[in-house]
C-alpha cells in the first residue's frame, strides 16, 4: 500500500513537469515577453525603455531557457523558465502584478472557497443520491418519468441562469438573503446560504441522471433478485442491499474532486462576492495577470493528481477485492 | 454587385456538413449502424429533437454565407466602395429587422421607449415623457391601435404560415407515398413540428418588421435579432470543437490501444498531463495568450469580423484540445479489447497491414463511441460558452452570442422595474438547443450502446 502510494507520487512528477512545460510554452513561446509588454502597455508610441522597465519589474528580462551571460549553474537558473516555472514545484508562486505574494493569497482565500464548495459537494451528493434512490424504487412509473424529465431540463440550463435567477428571486424579489457579500466569521452563514442552495440545485439534474443509472445497473444484479426471492421487503432491499453497493462506484467516482474543492467555483464566487480562490482566479484572468493564472493552473493540476491517487486508495477501502500492488 | 466575404469558420462548417453528407451517402453504413440510426429516428422524441437541431443548424448555415453590400455609387468614380457592415443570407430573410436601432431599452412589442426623455410638444413646450420608438410600431397612430394591429398581423401570419406549411407537408407526404411507402419515421409528429416551425418563423419575419418582438437592449438593438444571430455562434462552437477533437482522439486513442508498449505509454502520458489541467483554466489561459497575439498582429486582420473569427476558431480549437482526452481514453480501452479478437488476429495472419487492420477492422467497431461522445460533448460546449463570456474569455465581444447577451444583461434584473426580456430570450434560445441536444444524445446513446458507457459523464 505505502509503496504503491510512494510509487504513484513519483509517477506524478513527470506529469507535473509536463503541465509546467505546457503552460510555459503557452505563455512564453507563443508571445515573447516583448509582445506581452506591448500588449499590456498599449501598442503605439511605446519606448523600448518602458518595455524594458515592464519586463524588469516582472522578471521577464531574462532569456527563455539558457542565459549565456552567466557562468556555472546560473546559466540555467537565471532564466525565465527556471524562475517562473521550476519554482512552482516548491510552491514558490512569486508575486502578482500588483505585488502581493500569491502563496499568502492562496492560504488566505482557500477557506472561504471551502466554506462554499464543501457544503455544496456534501449536500448536493446526499440530495442527488437520495432522489435517485427514490426514483429507482419507483422505476418504470410515471413518477420516474416525470422526475427524469425535470432532471434533463435542469441539466440543460446553464449555471449562469441558476445564479442570476436565484439572486433575483431570493435576493431581490423576496429579500430573504443578501444578494452578495462575505464576512469572515459565523455571520457569514447568511451570505453563504444562497450560493450553497444554488450550487446544489444546479448540480441536481446531472447528478440524479448519473446516480440513477448506477443504481439501476445494480438493481438488475443477481443478489437483488435473490433477496427479493427470499422475501426481503422492498425498502430493506433498497437501503440494505442496493444503497451500500451502489454507493461504491459513486463515492470512488467523486473522490477525485475532493482536493479541488479548495479551488472553489469561478463563477459562483465572483457573482456572490466571496473572496475565495475562484474569484482570485477570475480577477487574475480579467486583469491579464499571467502569474496568477499560471500558479492556479499548476496548483489545480497538483490537486487533481492528488485526487486520482485518493481515488485509487478509496477503491481499496470501499471494495476489499481491489488490491493495489 | 455584392462582395462575398468568406470566413475560415464558414469554410470549415460547410466542409464539415459536406463531409458528413458525403460519408453517409458514399460509405454505406453497415446494416447494424443503419438499424441503430433507425432506432433513433423511429422514436418520436429522437425524430423531433433531431428536427429542432436541424433547424438550428440550418439557420447557422444560412448565417455563415457572408457578403458586403456596395455603398450607393458616387458619380465621379467608377470604383465601388463596400459598406463596412457584413451581412449574411439570414439577414435577407429577416430584412425587416435590419437597421432598426432604438435609443435604449424598450419592452417587447412596446411602441414607447422604456425611459423618460425631454420632449418638445407640437406647441414648443418642453415636457418629460416616454418618447415613441423610432421603429417599433411606428406605423401606428397611438397605443390603442396596438393590440388590434398585433392581432390582425398575427392572424395574417398564421394564415400565410398554414398555407406554406400545408403545401410543404403535402408535398412531403406525396413524395413519401410514391417513393418511401411504409417508412419507419414518425411522420405525423414530424410534419406537425415542421408546420409549427415554418409558421412560427413566418410569424417572426412578419411581425419582426413592425415591432421589437422581444424588446430592445441597452443600446437599442433588437433582442430577438441578436438571439437569432447567436445561433451561429452556438452551433459552430459545438460542431467545430468536435471537428478539432475527433481526429486527435481517433488517431491517438486507436494507436495507443493497437500498438501498445511505448506508443501507449507516450500517449497515456500526453492525455493524463492535458486532462490534469482544469478545462476552464486551460481555456482561459489560452484565450489570454491569443488576445495578446491578436493585439500584436492587428495588421493581419483588416476587418473586425476577421479578427473575431480568428479568435472564435482559436476558441474552438482549445475546446477541442480540452475535450479529446476523454474520448481518447475510451477509444484506447475499446481498441485494446477489439484488437484481441480473432478476426483481427486472422487479418494480421493473412498479412493485412497495420493501417488496413485499423481502418477496416478496428475503426468501424469503435465508431459508435465517437458518435456518442461527440453528441454528448456538444451541449456541454454550448453551455460552457456562457460561462466563458462571463469570465471574459469567451468569443469576441463584437460577435453575437448567448453568452455575451447574458453577460451584458445580468445587471438588468436588479433594475427597477426589472428588465427581463434580454436574459429570458437568451435563456429560451439556449435552453431549446441544449435540451434537444441532450434528449437526442440520450436517444443516440441508448440506440448505439444500451449497456456500457452510460457512466461516461461520471468522470467529467
Amino acid at each position: 500500500m505505502w509503496s504503491y502510494i510512494f510509487r504513484r507520487s513519483f509517477y506524478a512528477l513527470p506529469i507535473l513537469i509536463g503541465v509546467n512545460f505546457f503552460t510555459f510554452a503557452l505563455f512564453f513561446m507563443i508571445n515573447s515577453p516583448d509582445q506581452m509588454a506591448q500588449a499590456q502597455l498599449g501598442i503605439k508610441h511605446i519606448s523600448p525603455e518602458a518595455v524594458h522597465e515592464w519586463k524588469k519589474a516582472r522578471g521577464y528580462d531574462r532569456p527563455l531557457f539558457f542565459n549565456d551571460e552567466k557562468n556555472g549553474l546560473d546559466t540555467v537558473t537565471k532564466t525565465i523558465f527556471f524562475e517562473k516555472s521550476v519554482r512552482l514545484f516548491i510552491f514558490d508562486f512569486g508575486k502578482t502584478d500588483e505585488g502581493r505574494v500569491i502563496l499568502d493569497e492562496i492560504k488566505k482565500r482557500m477557506w472561504p472557497s471551502l466554506a462554499v464548495a464543501l457544503p455544496v459537494f456534501v449536500v448536493g451528493l446526499a440530495v442527488s443520491i437520495f432522489v435517485s434512490l427514490i426514483v429507482v424504487m419507483f422505476r418504470a412509473s410515471l413518477f420516474e418519468f416525470s422526475v427524469m424529465v425535470v432532471c434533463v431540463a435542469m441539466f440543460s440550463i446553464s449555471s449562469m441562469f441558476y445564479i442570476i435567477g436565484g439572486q433575483f428571486l431570493f435576493g431581490k424579489l423576496w429579500s430573504l438573503v443578501p444578494v452578495s457579500g462575505f464576512i469572515a466569521d459565523i455571520g457569514a452563514l447568511k451570505f453563504l446560504i444562497l450560493p450553497i442552495i444554488i450550487g446544489v440545485i444546479s448540480g441536481f439534474g446531472g447528478g440524479v441522471r448519473i446516480y440513477r443509472i448506477i443504481f439501476l445497473e445494480e438493481a438488475n444484479k443477481d443478489y437483488i433478485r435473490t433477496a427479493r426471492a427470499k422475501g426481503v421487503s422492498e425498502l430493506a432491499i433498497l437501503f440494505r442491499h442496493l444503497f451500500p453497493n451502489g454507493l461504491i462506484p459513486i463515492l470512488t467516482g467523486v473522490v477525485v474532486v475532493i482536493p479541488t474543492l479548495f479551488l472553489g467555483s469561478l463563477v459562483t464566487e465572483s457573482f456572490f462576492g466571496i473572496p475565495g480562490l475562484g474569484s482570485f482566479t477570475i480577477d487574475g484572468i480579467r486583469s491579464q495577470d499571467f502569474s496568477i493564472v499560471r500558479s492556479m493552473v499548476f496548483l489545480s493540476s497538483v490537486l487533481y493528481i492528488l485526487g486520482l491517487l485518493l481515488t485509487d486508495i478509496s477503491y481499496t477501502i470501499a471494495d476489499p477485492r481491489v488490491r493495489l500492488t | 454587385m455584392i462582395k462575398p466575404i468568406v470566413l475560415w469558420s464558414d469554410i470549415l462548417i460547410f466542409l464539415l456538413v459536406l463531409t458528413l453528407v458525403g460519408l453517409f451517402t458514399y460509405l454505406k453504413p453497415s446494416s447494424e449502424t443503419q438499424a441503430n440510426w433507425r432506432k433513433v429516428f423511429e422514436s418520436r422524441l429522437g425524430c423531433c429533437t433531431f428536427m429542432i437541431l436541424c433547424l438550428y443548424i440550418f439557420i447557422a448555415l444560412l448565417d455563415s454565407l457572408h457578403f458586403q453590400k456596395p455603398l450607393p455609387s458616387t458619380m465621379e468614380s467608377s470604383q465601388v466602395f463596400y459598406s463596412n457592415e457584413v451581412l449574411s443570407i439570414l439577414d435577407l430573410i429577416h430584412v425587416g429587422m435590419l437597421d432598426k436601432e432604438e435609443k435604449t431599452y424598450s419592452a417587447p412589442f412596446a411602441i414607447y421607449s422604456y425611459s423618460k426623455e425631454n420632449i418638445f410638444s407640437d406647441s414648443g413646450q418642453l415636457y418629460r415623457d416616454f418618447p415613441r420608438l423610432i421603429h417599433g410600431g411606428s406605423h401606428l397612430r397611438d397605443d390603442s391601435e396596438r393590440m388590434k394591429d398585433i392581432f390582425s398581423k398575427t392572424l395574417f401570419a398564421l394564415f400565410k404560415g398554414i398555407i406554406v406549411s400545408s403545401v410543404l407537408i403535402g408535398s412531403i407526404l406525396l413524395i413519401r407515398r410514391t417513393y418511401f411507402y411504409g417508412t419507419f419515421l414518425p411522420v405525423n409528429s414530424a410534419c406537425l413540428l415542421l408546420g409549427i416551425i415554418v409558421t412560427g418563423w413566418i410569424w417572426v419575419v412578419e411581425l419582426g418588421a413592425y415591432y421589437h418582438i422581444l424588446g430592445t437592449n441597452k443600446v437599442g438593438a433588437d433582442v430577438l435579432y441578436q438571439a437569432i444571430k447567436s445561433i451561429r455562434t452556438g452551433i459552430l462552437l459545438g460542431t467545430l470543437a468536435a471537428l478539432f477533437a475527433v481526429p486527435f482522439a481517433i488517431v491517438f486513442g486507436i494507436s495507443a490501444g493497437y500498438f501498445k508498449g511505448k506508443v501507449d505509454d507516450a500517449i497515456q502520458y500526453l492525455y493524463t498531463t492535458l486532462s490534469s489541467i482544469p478545462d476552464i483554466l486551460l481555456i482561459a489561459a489560452a484565450v489570454l495568450v491569443i488576445d495578446v497575439y491578436i493585439e500584436n498582429h492587428t495588421d493581419k486582420f483588416d476587418l473586425l469580423i476577421y479578427r473575431a473569427d480568428f479568435k472564435f476558431l482559436a476558441l474552438c480549437a482549445i475546446f477541442g484540445l480540452t475535450s479529446w482526452t476523454g474520448l481518447c481514453r475510451l477509444l484506447r480501452a475499446e481498441t485494446l479489447k477489439v484488437s484481441q479478437l480473432d478476426y483481427v488476429n486472422a487479418a494480421r495472419a493473412f498479412g493485412v497491414s497495420h493501417t488496413g487492420v485499423i481502418t477496416r477492422h478496428i475503426l468501424p467497431n469503435v465508431m459508435h463511441l465517437v458518435i456518442i461522445s461527440t453528441v454528448l460533448n456538444f451541449s456541454g460546449f454550448v453551455l460552457a460558452e456562457s460561462v466563458l463570456a462571463y469570465i471574459g474569455v469567451g468569443v469576441d465581444a463584437s460577435m453575437n452570442s448567448w453568452g455575451n447577451m447574458i453577460n451584458s444583461a445580468r445587471q438588468e434584473l436588479s433594475r427597477d422595474p426589472a428588465i427581463w426580456w434580454s436574459i429570458l430570450s437568451a435563456f429560451v434560445f439556449m435552453f431549446i438547443l441544449v435540451l434537444s441536444a441532450n434528449l437526442f444524445s440520450d436517444k443516440v446513446r441508448d440506440a448505439f450502446d444500451p449497456r456500457g458507457l452510460r457512466r461516461m459523464r461520471l468522470d467529467l
